[in-house]
This record gives structure tokens, C-alpha cells and sequence, in this order.
């Protein structure tokens, strides 16, 4: 299970990853955070992120029309 | 997770202020600094429209040969002979305005209060201020007041530097 969950969903760029970004900050070390958006957009855009923060990204999957992204904080 | 660890920076050079126009440098800088760079922006002329506390910010398709808007289930680019009759401007603000709320947009208003948030630097340009008969207190809070010298030193410092 993930310690936190974020729905972006109908939100556009940049929205998901400022929230997201906002959320991961109150969050201690090695938890994680699910994102949910509707942006095609964000897929790309969390994994860049992640790269660049040193964030984890665990998991990226679709579920319909939603994305899903659970990211780790480190 | 943070610039202690991700040392980059970037500057940007804003210089429009309509509507449409407000958004990329705003965009940019938010998730820069979202993604743990040092960001500074630095408005100046018609850029600095974008500090005024109250922003009521436009769009026309007056000389913008690239402007279409999602209409009727296509796109319509409205002619320069029209774009210039009194109310088309207000017209495609309204419009603009609609499709930005359709889509999930963030206001620039949001945007701004983002950046102010995220701790970017901002430089309001002086010399702005002077021709365009502008006070300090017209604009938000925060700006340091400065001109071409204070941008070019956090520039030569920036890994990134943008004029938008």
C-alpha cells in the first residue's frame, strides 16, 4: 500500500508535478506517494522528475483513462 | 530531493505580458523549481505587467497569424480585418479564458502564487517601472528592483538562461 495518494486528475501541465512536489515535501524519507492523473502528458513528465529530484519512481501504469505513478521519496 | 542535492539553476527573461504569452515562462519556472533548481525571473517591459497585483491579463489574434481557436468541432483563425473591431479582443480573452478552465489550465494568478511559494527569485526591472509610470506598491510583494547589471550577474551564474 502507498502512504499517500494525490488525485490530479482533470488537472494540466505543470499541475500534477507542482502538487505532487508539494506533497512529496511533507512526506518523510522512503514513503511513497500515488499520483493519479488524466494527463497523457504526465507520463514523460513524472519520469523526468524523478530523474532529475533522485526521486523513485516505482511504478507507471494506465488504468483506463487514468495514469497512475508511485513515486518514492528519498 | 532538494538543490542540496541538484545544484542547477535557471534564469528567465520575461518580456510579454498577454495572456496566452504569460504562460511559459510561468510553467517553467514553477516546475523548475519544483524539480530543486534555483530559478530567477526577470521582468521587464511589458514582462512586468505580470507583478501588478491586479493582473486583468489579455489575449488578441491582432497580428498573431498563428492563433486558432477549437470551434464547432475544428479551428477558426479569426482575420486581422475582424480581430481589430471593437469587443473581438474581449472576445477571444473570454474564450481563452473558457478554454483554460475546460482544460485544466492553471490561472497565471495560480501560477504566480506557485512561484512565489516555490521561492522564486523575482527582479522587477526599474527602468520598466520609470517608462511605464509604475509604483513599487502597484506590483506583489517580493521583487527586488533592479536592472540589465542585476540579471546578467545571476545569469552568468545560471546553467539556464531563457528570454521568453
Amino acid at each position: 500500500m502507498v502512504d499517500e495518494v494525490l488525485d490530479a486528475k482533470g488537472l494540466n501541465c505543470p499541475l500534477p508535478i507542482l502538487k505532487a512536489k508539494k506533497k512529496l515535501n511533507a512526506m518523510e524519507q522512503n514513503e511513497t506517494l500515488e499520483v493519479l492523473s488524466t494527463d497523457p502528458g504526465a507520463v514523460a513528465d513524472f519520469e523526468a522528475f524523478c530523474r532529475t529530484t533522485g526521486n523513485t519512481l516505482l511504478e507507471s501504469r494506465k488504468d483506463g483513462d487514468v495514469y497512475a505513478f508511485v513515486i518514492q521519496r528519498t | 530531493m532538494t538543490s542540496e542535492q541538484n545544484a542547477k539553476s535557471m534564469s528567465i527573461i520575461v518580456t510579454k505580458g498577454a495572456l496566452d504569452q504569460a504562460y511559459p515562462p510561468f510553467i517553467l519556472a514553477t516546475t523548475a523549481a519544483a524539480m530543486g533548481l534555483d530559478v530567477t525571473m526577470f521582468f521587464t517591459f511589458y514582462g512586468l505587467g505580470l507583478l501588478k497585483k491586479n493582473m486583468n491579463l489579455k489575449v488578441t489574434t491582432l497580428g498573431n497569424a498563428a492563433m486558432e481557436m477549437p470551434m464547432m468541432g475544428g479551428h477558426m483563425a479569426m482575420p486581422n480585418v475582424l480581430a481589430a473591431l471593437p469587443g473581438a479582443g474581449a472576445l477571444t480573452t473570454s474564450m481563452m479564458k473558457n478554454l483554460i478552465k475546460k482544460n485544466g489550465v492553471a490561472s497565471i494568478e495560480e501560477l504566480r502564487d506557485l512561484a512565489v511559494e516555490a521561492e522564486v527569485k523575482i527582479i522587477a526591472c526599474q527602468m520598466t517601472l520609470d517608462l511605464f509610470d509604475y509604483k513599487p506598491s502597484d506590483l506583489i510583494d517580493g521583487p527586488v528592483l533592479g536592472g540589465a547589471a542585476t540579471y546578467i550577474e545571476v545569469a552568468t551564474k545560471s546553467d539556464i538562461n531563457l528570454f521568453i
